[in-house]
């Protein structure tokens, strides 16, 4: 009795650091130590199918990868898919959240639709849409062809296929832009606009000069947010495209993937990630500093 | 009065243009899982046609789909248990100890690319003989589950006052037992936020699934991928199996829309 009373009080004292510590153990295992191991392969020229063990090579495998014109074109692929899908999205998902940001009868299931794509396995609609895509059978082109224009490869064609994906992720992701926009409206206080109105400022004025600034660290957080997830969009294009045709659809992550598990190249592979590894951090911090520094 | 029905009339339209191209693919995909191969490549396509489950059939029979869908729960259940195991005490302990750093460390799991753990998962798992077993997959997909059950439940025991947890002990309760007898019982509404949540990320996991399963733990969304590859031209049964694997992520959604909503939007709102 007295022992299971000491027991209790022992753990009542280090509770902040028995209660984090399983869950920390996990981490530390599952991610951080893998997360070293792959940045300490980088510096070896490790090819999992040769059977030899990894040799350090420093820089080597930077210096090749950094030469690798698919490399370099992967980096900017995965830059330009990332600024065209978020800014859309943005851009939608903002026009979206005003005009839902009001009382209407059956606003509940207009919310309930936009959760649909967000919860929808990434894979098979990335499948889905290669039948809309399809150049013979699809939807797409049947469309294009109603409106009088000509047909389109769409990811058939090297020249169209990172906007036909982006259009897949602009559908999946905008709803979740306009979702948290429009939880922050309804966050917003109400005192700046009775005054503005009392003041006589039009609907327009005050959504530039009110609700556009206030709703600006949401919107700041919502694009960052999307902006990190983007830059590591693997399902559609792995599903959709494979990162073709040729090497046209290949981001970062796509090329990374390639390389592990069909190259087997792993020291070459780890190269790449730690770029993507950088390209997120460089994204996180930015929202720390853009947060701060417009003193949100 | 006139111009009220204008308006009216013209929110309608709005609420169309907005809703029409969310749902349409859905309802493309529904209505192909109907069709059968024939009406499906018909040029135009076509709106009217005699629906068939043959192509249900085809894929739960001849696919032996089931046995995926069970892999899938499998997995997606024990990560979210353990997680759950794991994720609620570090939650509590981030919100009342307000450990900052620590909510961090383990967000960043959320963040990383997956593939920079997935490399040495597989040439660890590889050397322990662990590929295509349940232990692998279940650890991989609790990097899934354990930040977003962290995530959503420290901000929801953060909103849950302490005065409940301080008059337990007061009463002479340990903060321990408070946390178990006082604050989770009130926590109902966080933990299936977090729940649902981070069972659909894990149902629709592909990337780890796809290096770390073969044949005996593959998941759904493996099993529509190959399948794709195999059946190249059978559309209708890949749509037939889409339906199958989306359904049960919908119809959580449907059953929590309030709580899927609240998880999330939150932490980009700040209140």
């Amino acid at each position: 009795m007295e022992s299971t009373k000491i027991r209790g009080s022992v753990l009542e004292k280090n509770l902040h650091i028995i209660f984090p510590m399983p869950a920390v153990v996990f981490v530390v295992v599952m991610m951080l130590f893998p997360v070293l191991y792959t940045f300490f392969l980088s510096f070896t020229n490790w090819n999992l199918t040769s059977g030899a063990p990894p040799s350090i090579v420093m820089l080597r495998s930077y210096q090749r990868i950094l030469r690798e014109p698919r490399f370099l074109a992967a980096l900017g692929r995965t830059f330009s898919f990332t600024a065209l899908a978020v800014s859309v999205e943005t851009l939608f998902g903002t026009i979206v959240a005003l005009i839902l940001n009001r009382e209407f009868k059956g606003k509940g299931f207009i919310k309930l639709m936009m959760l649909l794509p967000l919860v929808s396995t990434p894979v098979a609609i990335g499948i889905a849409w290669n039948l809309f895509y399809d150049p013979t059978i699809g939807l797409a082109n049947f469309v294009l062809i109603q409106l009088g224009l000509p047909k389109m490869a769409w990811t058939g064609s090297p020249s169209t296929v990172i906007p036909s994906l982006a259009l897949v992720d602009i559908w999946q992701w905008t709803p979740m832009i306009a979702l948290i926009l429009l939880s922050g409206l309804a966050s917003l206080s109400s005192e700046p606009y009775e005054s503005a109105r009392v003041d006589g400022a039009s609907e327009w004025q005050i959504f530039w000069k009110i609700t556009l600034p206030m709703l600006m660290p949401t919107m700041l957080t919502a694009l960052i947010l999307r902006s990190i997830d983007a830059l590591k969009t693997f399902d559609i294009i792995y599903a959709m495209t494979g990162g073709g045709p040729g090497y046209s659809s290949e981001t970062l992550n796509i090329m990374a993937f390639k390389y592990s598990f069909e190259y087997f190249r792993m020291g070459q592979a780890s190269v790449i990630l730690v770029f993507l590894f950088l390209v997120v951090l460089f994204m996180s911090l930015l929202i720390v500093r853009m947060r701060r520094s417009l003193e949100l | 009065m006139r111009t009220s029905w204008i308006k009216k009339g013209l929110f309608v339209v709005v609420l169309l243009a907005i809703v029409v191209p969310l749902l349409f693919p859905f309802l493309w995909m529904l209505a192909s899982s109907f069709k059968t191969q024939v009406d499906i490549v018909a040029w135009p396509p076509r709106l009217i046609f005699t629906p068939t489950l043959q192509n249900y059939e085809r894929v739960f029979r001849e696919q032996n789909f089931l046995r995926y869908f069970i892999n899938s729960s499998i997995i997606g259940i024990s990560a979210v248990g353990l997680s759950l195991l794991m994720g609620l005490p570090a939650a509590y302990s981030i919100a009342r100890f307000k450990q900052k750093r620590l909510s961090i460390f383990i967000l960043i799991a959320r963040l990383m690319p997956g593939i920079s753990f997935l490399m040495p998962w597989y040439i660890i798992f590889s050397r322990l003989k662990l590929m295509d077993s349940y232990v692998a997959l279940i650890l991989s997909h609790m990097l899934i589950t354990l930040p977003i059950i962290v995530w959503i439940m420290s901000s929801y025991f953060e909103s849950i006052p302490v005065e409940m947890e301080e008059s337990a002990m007061v009463d002479g309760a340990t903060r321990q037992r408070a946390f178990l007898a006082v604050v989770l019982p009130v926590a109902g509404p966080g933990i299936v936020t977090a729940v649902t949540l981070s069972f659909i990320f894990s149902w629709n996991n592909f990337m780890f699934s796809q290096v770390l399963s073969m044949e005996k733990t593959k998941t759904l969304p493996i099993a529509i991928y190959n399948f794709v590859s195999y059946a190249e031209v059978d559309w209708g049964a890949v749509m037939a199996a889409a339906v199958a694997i989306m359904a049960p992520a919908i119809i959580l959604t449907m059953v929590f829309q309030k709580y899927v909503v609240r998880g999330l939007t939150m932490g980009a709102v700040k209140g």
